[in-house]
């Protein structure tokens, strides 16, 4: 069973949201990626609409793009993942976060009980 | 592959024994899958240091029968297939009539005049309307028995010791490429030291009816399940090329470094298959991004070639990648791979990546 917070928000592309505009992908997701092993992460200071391609997170397999849940500005990266990219995997909600958005306007998102209707 | 989407995917004896294992399940050549269990890092870290079972019952067995059989198979392979003696097992292709490849096969001799042929599990239809059409004027007869066997690949440094108690044969005797009858588990089945790991280990030919029970006992002995994704990273750890990657139709099958499988003599296309390849296939480590198939390989900013087949090495922990490059610049060290509008350099490696 995968978990999905109540206090965040969810985009249909996998994305989570945070109320201080922390971004990274659903336990859901990374559970369906398989061993993350690479994450290219976006430039501060990057204006982005919301649904745009923002980042890729790369498993053994594949490369998955990953979306903007919001629009606004690119504030932080999370560096720690180009040493452990494997975060996104063990702590899809913590220390996996991707990056932090200084929202401007949301996307259309869900809570958490609509995405876990949209995903069994 | 090939696969049209009103067409229902096809199912191997084990489907619900992968499901009850938690498989995850993708299409794969018009057939219904695992693509992973517990994890492909996991599955392949299993396989190369215990054990692991995967399910190949998706390949294609044709049977080759007849006083004419030798001289067919001669006709439509490169390899020497007359070198083959009862129980022994060769790595073999079907060449087209026009350059490429119709597939790439091991053949397995059951006795004087009579051969089993494992063919992709995606180039079942093709192979057997290729070898067809070419059995005019040979005394042969071609079964396709695709549906009666179920086939597991058991794979990995513990597998003869794990084996050896629930079988009748000495399987230390049994050396490279070895193909006999054998009891396993108190079922008939026939064992071939085969694989497509880089690891030692068997095939195991079963009746499908009983292939599932064979399964479950692995899994009781300790076979680990491994998926499609684990045997992707492992094929390619080991410098095999896959069928549709590094082989098809149109690719020169001597890019390769496969170059002995084509022997002196006449055959299918030999007139083609003998002309100089202008591709030659390279191995490429790179530091940190992984590279997928057809990325474009450059030297200087100029595109000299594309991958072929690319994963983050669970063995190495870093990207390795195949890739298909221009011959003249095959002898380089340093190329550049473009990866999302961006040049990453990898360096030229030998292939394989891995052998134990």
């Amino acid at each position: 069973m995968t978990t999905t917070p109540t206090e965040l928000k969810y985009a249909a592309s996998h994305e989570w949201l945070a109320a201080d505009g922390t971004v990274g992908i659903t336990d859901f997701a990374q559970d369906q990626l398989g061993d993350v092993v690479y994450v290219e992460l976006p430039e501060v200071g990057r204006v982005v609409e919301a649904g745009e391609t923002i980042a890729v997170v790369e498993s053994v397999k594949t490369a998955s793009d990953i979306y903007a849940p919001a629009s606004g500005t690119i504030t932080a990266v999370n560096d720690a993942l180009s040493g452990t990219p494997e975060l996104v995997n063990s702590a899809p909600y913590e220390g996996g976060w991707l990056f932090k958005l200084d929202v401007t306007g949301e996307g259309d998102l869900m809570d958490a009980a609509a995405y876990e209707a949209a995903n069994n | 592959m090939n696969q049209s989407p009103t067409e229902p995917l096809k199912r191997t004896p084990l489907h619900a024994a992968h499901l009850r294992a938690g498989a995850r399940m993708v299409p794969f050549g018009g057939w219904d899958m695992p693509v992973q269990y517990a994890g492909v890092k996991a599955e392949h870290d299993a396989v190369r240091n215990a054990a692991g079972v995967f399910d190949v019952s998706h390949m294609g067995e044709f049977r080759v029968q007849g006083a004419g059989a030798l001289a067919f198979l001669q006709h439509v392979t490169t390899n020497d297939v007359s070198k083959l003696k009862p129980g022994r097992a060769q790595y073999n292709w079907l060449p087209g009539v026009s350059g490429g490849l119709v597939d790439d096969i091991y053949i397995y001799m059951v006795a004087p005049d009579e051969y089993l042929t494992v063919v992709n599990a995606s180039n079942i239809a093709k192979d057997w309307a290729h070898l067809q059409q070419h059995t005019e004027g040979f005394d042969v007869t071609l079964t396709d028995e695709s549906d009666r066997w179920g086939l597991l690949a058991v794979q990995g440094p513990q597998t003869e010791s794990l084996l050896q108690p629930h079988t009748d044969t000495d399987l230390s005797a049994k050396k490279k490429n070895a193909f006999f009858p054998a009891k396993l588990f108190g079922f008939d089945v026939m064992l071939a030291r085969t694989g497509y790991t880089g690891e030692d280990g068997f095939e195991v030919f079963t009746d499908a009816s009983e292939a599932e029970t064979v399964w479950d006992k692995l899994l009781a002995v300790g076979f680990t399940p491994a998926g499609l994704g684990a045997r992707d990273t492992l094929r390619l750890e080991a410098g095999f090329p896959l069928y549709g990657h590094e082989f098809s139709d149109t690719i020169h099958p001597l890019s390769s470094t496969y170059s002995w499988v084509v022997k002196d003599k006449t055959h299918v296309g030999h007139e083609h298959i003998r002309t100089a390849p202008t591709q030659t296939l390279v191995g490429l480590k790179l530091d940190r991004v992984p590279v997928r198939e057809g990325y474009p390989v450059k030297i200087g900013g100029e595109v000299v070639g594309h991958v072929t087949s690319g994963t983050s090495s669970p063995t190495f922990g870093h990207p390795i990648a195949m890739a298909l490059v221009n011959a003249e610049h095959a002898t380089l060290d340093i190329f550049d791979v473009e990866v999302r509008g961006k040049d990453h350099p990898a360096t030229r490696v030998q292939l394989p990546f891995y052998k134990r």
